[in-house]
């Protein structure tokens, strides 16, 4: 009895992985065949379905790399990296402060305010982009980069800000309270004692910032007009744009290129996006 | 201390509330009142009253091309990536070696998800002589023009929703490993098979997150704009033509913005519906056990 529930589990764990394998090939299949095909020859990626390629070439990448504009790929990076840092920068700091205001002091309106916080986690983005557009146009801040990072110096990412407060509710006040008495004022606290204690939490609201914003194609489409400014993602639009149907080499090399930084830090820092997702339920 | 307290608490908190008012109360309003002006950037907005809205719903008809496709996007979009993450979350739930493994291949497209690039790739994957047709061929099968039928259009566009499946369900595998393993055991000691299992004591559990799921993809699929605009343009015959696109169209191309702040507003007005809707429901189907999830 006992043997023939063991095999039973034991059968139904092969079933599990196999599937589990079969469907995760599937999910990644697209990702290694663009990896594979940007070192094809531009014949060979209409030939065969396969990843491996026969010849491979780093032609795609060369070509894709000059681009059709003045400027190199490089370029855009540097650009898409003039957004990414002030950003991250600006999140990580203006978060950590609220998130710390609500999460260890109680003043009039906090509840009311938190409700706001929640409330504007559901709303889109869509309702308020036109009078920002007007906003920061009057500001004279059209084709900058301030509109893509300013915001978000004043904690306007509610994902992150509830992340954090979540974070911070589960973390525990002595060591706190043993620096107050000490005679430490509570940004030396925040500083000192809290900040290194959320690390991870910090670490994770950094990486999706970072991701978010190297991914983010809307407000660069909408705000950056001229190419000489233009991140990755406009310029891998231009790109196809620009070469229609005739290079998918060039193309796919590029979209590797786009994704490379992502994916690099995804893998060196999964287990803070993982982390960061199952506690703080970030969007995505 | 009191006192000093409250002020360091308002001054901590205080960054946010300047955000608040400038960059999201501000618009939020300016929204609202720019969708009953006429405005085209160059003269001051001129009121016009309800005229925008009744354009739209009386002699706009691509605005009602757009409402629907965006209706139907979204309501394939959610459940199918919904019913799918926490499928392969309860199968990731048991006891496996290889857990990390999987759960990672499973994140990475959602990681890349909304981006250009992944974007273009699907526009290449589906392409006439892209990826998917070239195998259809190699398994003897027809090629599929993808981008040229509205049906199929639209059915690239879920499915690259539904490929990106796994920020969901590391959320569903966070709250399925924090159930108590006991009640699983005092259900198997009263012969209960798997299926009762999952459906009276696993799903009751995570109906919390279940919602908040529900209601996170379902405001996102809303506001999906880099698929339709990188991989179908709108098209064919504005099949794939959602709202935001159309949105964007008349601000940032016509610069009709009163109108495109009217569409915004109606775009808003559903998902809040939807929302409130779904809020209202469920306190008839989520179940927060005692003050355990905090």
């Amino acid at each position: 009895m006992e043997r023939k529930l063991k095999r039973q589990e034991r059968r139904s764990a092969i079933i599990r992985y196999a599937v589990l394998t079969v469907v995760g090939l599937i999910m990644l299949y697209p990702l290694f065949w663009m990896i594979g095909a940007s070192f094809k020859t531009n014949s060979e990626i209409f030939s065969s379905p396969w990843f491996w390629p026969q010849e491979p070439t780093v032609q795609g990448y060369i070509d894709g790399w000059r681009t059709s504009t003045p400027y190199t790929f490089g370029h855009f990076f540097l650009n898409s990296l003039y957004i990414v840092i002030p950003k991250m920068v600006g999140v990580a700091i203006s978060s950590v402060v609220v998130a710390y205001g609500f999460a260890r002091f109680e003043f009039p309106g906090k509840k009311i305010l938190f409700g706001i916080l929640i409330a504007t986690l559901l709303l889109p983005d869509v309702v308020t982009r036109i009078p920002q557009y007007l906003l920061f146009r009057e500001l004279g801040w059209l084709d900058t980069y301030l509109p893509l990072f300013v915001p978000q110096w004043f904690a306007m990412e509610a994902f992150f800000v509830f992340m954090l407060i979540q974070f911070m509710r589960s973390v525990p006040r002595d060591m706190e309270e043993a620096a107050r008495v000490d005679g430490a004022n509570t940004l030396q606290v925040l500083w000192y004692v809290v900040v290194p204690m959320m690390r991870p939490a910090i670490i994770s609201v950094c990486l999706f910032v970072f991701m978010w914003t190297m991914n983010d194609f809307l407000g660069p489409l909408i705000y950056i007009s001229s190419v000489e400014n233009y991140p990755i993602s406009l310029a891998l639009k231009l790109s196809i744009d620009a070469t229609e149907a005739f290079a998918w080499n060039q193309i796919l090399a590029m979209t590797v290129l786009a994704l490379t930084p992502s994916l690099v830090v995804f893998f060196i820092a999964q287990k803070y996006f993982i982390e960061g997702i199952s506690t703080g339920g970030v969007k995505g | 201390m009191g006192g000093d307290s409250r002020f360091l608490g308002i001054a901590y908190v205080s960054p946010y509330i300047i955000g608040l008012l400038v960059f999201t109360a501000f618009p939020f309003l300016a929204s609202l009142y720019l969708s009953f002006t006429d405005y085209d950037l160059l003269s001051a907005p001129k009121w016009v009253g309800l005229d925008n809205y009744e354009r739209l719903f009386t002699r706009d008809r691509t605005f009602d091309k757009s409402l629907w496709v965006t209706l139907l996007y979204v309501f394939m979009t959610v459940p199918l990536k919904l019913a799918f993450a926490l499928l392969v979350a309860v199968v990731l739930n048991y006891k496996l070696k290889a857990i990390g493994f999987f759960r990672t291949a499973y994140y990475v497209p959602s990681i890349l998800g909304g981006s250009i690039a992944i974007a273009v790739l699907w526009r290449y994957i589906f392409a006439e002589a892209g990826l998917v047709n070239m195998a259809l061929t190699g398994l003897g099968m027809d090629p599929i023009n993808w981008f040229g039928d509205p049906q199929n259009a639209m059915f690239t566009l879920v499915l690259l929703r539904c490929w990106q499946f796994g920020s969901a369900m590391v959320i569903f595998l966070a709250a399925l490993q924090s159930v108590d393993k006991s009640l699983y055991e005092a259900a198997s000691i009263d012969g209960a098979n798997k299926w009762h299992v999952f459906r009276y004591i696993t799903v009751p559990l995570i109906t919390p997150v279940i919602f908040f799921n529900l209601i996170m993809q379902t405001v996102q699929a809303f506001q999906e704009f880099n698929g339709p605009y990188i991989i179908t343009n709108g098209g064919p015959l504005k099949s794939t033509y959602l709202l935001p696109l159309y949105i964007y169209d008349k601000a940032f191309k016509s610069f009709d913005m009163g109108y495109a702040s009217a569409i915004a507003w109606i775009l808003f007005v559903i998902i809040m519906v939807l929302t409130v809707l779904a809020f209202w429901s469920s306190k008839k189907w989520v179940y927060y056990a005692g003050d355990k999830r905090s």
